[in-house]
């Protein structure tokens, strides 16, 4: 699939070995740790205000299923209205179609740059490569975005893309690279989050007014008026969804709402996820073209991309509900150490160990459903209740899968399960296998602790001691010391309880 | 009441003093403890890290040897939350009808310990006597999957002499996660450390939780830095009595 080139990023490694390069730079630690801290006690009071949260969450997880279970028809629906709107609506099958599409877009405008509303979509399939590579230039225009662009980086967070950025290196890279993009940093350029800003703003004011072309992504469409609505909070996407002449979205085909009326629930369940905020600044609709008023070419693009594929996967489809919030990587605490570049994936944290395998294939992403301990914070902070453990574990349990066809012989790790399932499905065998490991603990167990294991159990006992097996399990004691007093009391047990 | 000890393949090999104490405990309350001697697993460990269709064994097994007792209990949030939550699932994909009825049947009458004593007995003075500093830390699957909430903290309030302080980001995961503390060790220890931080600032003697699991790991790094710093089930505090403090 040709999509995946872009969902993956090539040459990251698997996740434990990228996580140990991350985990080592101490900044960064830093950074997201005060960054994370602060969006998670944010969401907290923003969530806790409200009394029908829960509802909400109940009511936006039903309706995200309902769509799901007749996407097709909602998708219709909506292509139907934004045509009859004015607009005109294309559908690509994977990144490459998506991409050959706009780039066609802009090329018949004449055009050979373009401004963007930050967009998952358009990162998803390489979007900004595709059209440099046709000669377009695209600028974005998101402050995180901008910071990531210039900077020649990836993004980390699917929120807040620069999250992995201080501000002394945001200050620096824009001293470095804005002259290179359009109008320089001031000289006195200081690293006051405020100055940094207004740095941004200048440098792209210069592009809202002079663009002809916008392309964004869409957080919902209605399908019964075919109003598509993008949130944000800078204003920026407000200035390229209304100045250029043309404005082209790209949208997953998960992101269609059945009624515009769906909104009263997303559009309060959002802004408090993801950025903490009862309401965000900006939230921009727009139903096909309106003569004299803004763009008047719309094209959107519904994008599949791995989506109906994961559609067919009656546990994992449930990824597709999500609304992008981030809030699950802002209270994952292995998204708190690593970052999320470690992932290796323009979807990042909980999310994206869920979402990233299955849009290219588990088999492509082993690494990623093993990223977690399983510990349930996402599944408790998302909006629309996606049960990211059950997930994670339905994925390890296709990549374990996934491995076995692949290979002639079973890994070590195989192996290893399958001996420990033949010993604890029988009480005789683990009996046994419990005398061994006492005796194991007598021989190298000292002081009642053993200090160092072998072979993969080192990563272990590397920074923990581990308690030798003492000698008498509970089930040798129980039979040596209560067997018969467990005869004797079933007698008296009428008078018990 | 006649209650059947599942006291879970981990805490048989490494822990049987938690078992000894739920046994103490329950006993001490006036109630039947049974050991059936035919329990194993609850299969987690292969479940979780992806041996799916492996588990099956075990799930059959638990729903047969568990049928029939007013109660089960289980020294284990992650163990109980297995078998709660999982075991029907297991039984649906790969085993069948019959199956999946006795896993429906045996499944509600599982309980993790502070569930069986605050909500199944009724009680939250054990008459208990621990006269240390402990802290709480509330381990991911009691806390998530089976949402025990403050019942261990209301357990631990009552038992008289206790010291109980609270454990500062509590909720966060200690970063144990099975067979993730090995895929992913140093991510692991990242998060093994910020917890044992977590833990010193404390002061606290004893750490307690309701999983030995992830006691083992906590313990285990707090014992490699020779913090002093003990570890202790949240059973055998509730099993200690007067008798034992002399």
């Amino acid at each position: 699939m040709s999509g995946a080139d872009n969902v993956v990023w090539l040459g990251t490694p698997a996740f434990p070995e990228a996580a140990r390069t991350a985990l080592a730079d101490t900044r960064l630690r830093a950074n997201l740790r005060r960054a994370t801290g602060t969006i998670r006690d944010k969401r907290l009071a923003a969530t806790a205000e409200l009394e029908d949260w829960e509802e909400l969450r109940e009511k936006a997880a039903a309706v995200k299923r309902h769509t799901l279970r007749h996407l097709d028809h909602h998708l219709l629906r909506l292509e139907k209205a934004v045509t009859a709107a004015g607009g005109v609506v294309h559908w690509a099958a994977d990144a490459a179609e998506a991409n050959r599409i706009v780039t066609a877009l802009v090329q018949q405008t004449g055009e050979d740059e373009v401004v963007k509303v930050k967009s998952m979509a358009t990162q998803e399939i390489g979007l900004n490569e595709a059209l440099a590579d046709a000669g377009i230039r695209a600028y974005e225009t998101d402050l995180a975005e901008l910071i990531v662009q210039l900077g020649g980086d990836r993004p980390s967070h699917i929120l807040v893309p620069a999250i992995h950025r201080g501000r002394s290196e945001i200050r620096e890279i824009f001293r470095r690279e804005m002259g290179e993009w359009g109008s320089p940093a001031p000289e006195a350029l200081t690293d006051d989050p405020r100055d940094l800003a207004e740095a941004a703003r200048l440098h792209l004011r210069e592009k809202f007014l002079r663009a002809k072309v916008a392309v964004s992504g869409a957080n919902f469409a209605a399908a019964d008026t075919g109003t598509v609505v993008v949130v944000e909070s800078e204003g920026n996407g407000r200035m390229c969804l209304t100045l250029p002449q043309t404005l082209i979205t790209v949208m997953g085909i998960e992101k269609v709402l059945p009624s515009f009326s769906d909104l009263d629930v997303f559009l309060q369940l959002l802004p408090r996820s993801s950025t903490g905020e009862r309401m965000n600044p900006y939230t921009s609709l727009w139903t096909g073209v309106t003569e004299g008023d803004g763009p008047q070419n719309f094209h959107l693009i519904l994008l599949d991309n791995g989506r109906t594929a994961t559609l067919a996967d009656e546990v994992g489809r449930q990824a597709l509900s999500c609304i992008r919030c981030s809030a699950c990587l802002n209270v994952c605490p292995v998204y708190e150490r690593t970052g999320g570049h470690a992932y290796g994936s323009v979807y990042p944290g909980p999310i994206g160990a869920v979402l990233t395998p299955q849009l290219v294939g588990v088999e492509n992403a082993a690494s990623l459903p093993f990223a977690s301990t399983l510990c349930g914070a996402c599944y408790d902070a998302c909006p629309v209740k996606i049960n990211i453990p059950e997930v994670l574990v339905h994925l390890r349990a296709e990549a374990v899968e996934a491995k076995r066809r692949d290979r002639l012989l079973p890994t070590a790790e195989a192996l290893t399960m399958k001996a420990a399932g033949a010993v604890l499905s029988s009480p005789r065998r683990l009996a046994a296998a419990q005398r061994l490991a006492a005796l194991g603990g007598r021989l190298v167990g000292r002081g009642g602790r053993i200090g160092a294991l072998p072979g993969p159990f080192a990563r272990w006992s590397g920074t923990r001691d581990t308690p030798a097996p003492p000698q008498e399990s509970l089930r040798a004691w129980w039979r040596r010391t209560r067997t018969r007093r467990r005869e004797d009391s079933r007698t008296t047990a009428g008078r018990e309880g | 009441m006649r209650i059947a000890l599942f006291i879970t393949c981990f805490n048989d090999t490494m822990f049987p003093r938690t078992g000894k104490a739920v046994t103490a405990l329950l006993e001490r309350l006036g109630h039947t403890v049974e050991f059936p001697q035919a329990q194993t697993c609850c299969g987690q460990m292969h479940f979780n890290t992806g041996y799916r269709p492996e588990t099956l064994p075990m799930v059959r097994r638990f729903a047969e040897v568990f049928a029939g007792y007013d109660a089960v209990v289980v020294p284990s949030g992650s163990c109980a939350g297995m078998v709660r939550d999982h075991h029907r699932g297991v039984a649906a994909r790969y085993g069948d009808a019959v199956l999946t009825e006795a896993v429906e049947r045996v499944a509600p009458t599982v309980y993790e310990l502070s569930e069986l004593l605050v909500d199944v007995l009724g009680v939250t003075d054990v008459g208990a006597y621990f006269p240390h500093r402990v802290t709480y830390h509330p381990t991911c699957h009691s806390l998530r999957m089976l949402r025990v909430g403050d019942r261990p903290l209301k357990l631990l309030r009552a038992v008289k002499g206790i010291d109980l302080v609270e454990l500062p980001d509590a909720e966060s995961c200690c970063g144990f996660g099975g067979t993730f503390a090995l895929k992913n060790s140093e991510v692991s220890n990242a998060m093994l450390a910020d917890k044992m931080r977590h833990v010193q600032d404390t002061g606290a003697e004893y750490l307690c939780a309701g999983d030995n699991s992830c006691l083992m790991h906590i313990g285990g790094g707090l014992s490699r830095l020779r913090t002093g710093v003990g570890t202790m089930h949240l059973a055998e505090i509730l099993a200690s009595t007067e008798g034992d403090a002399r």
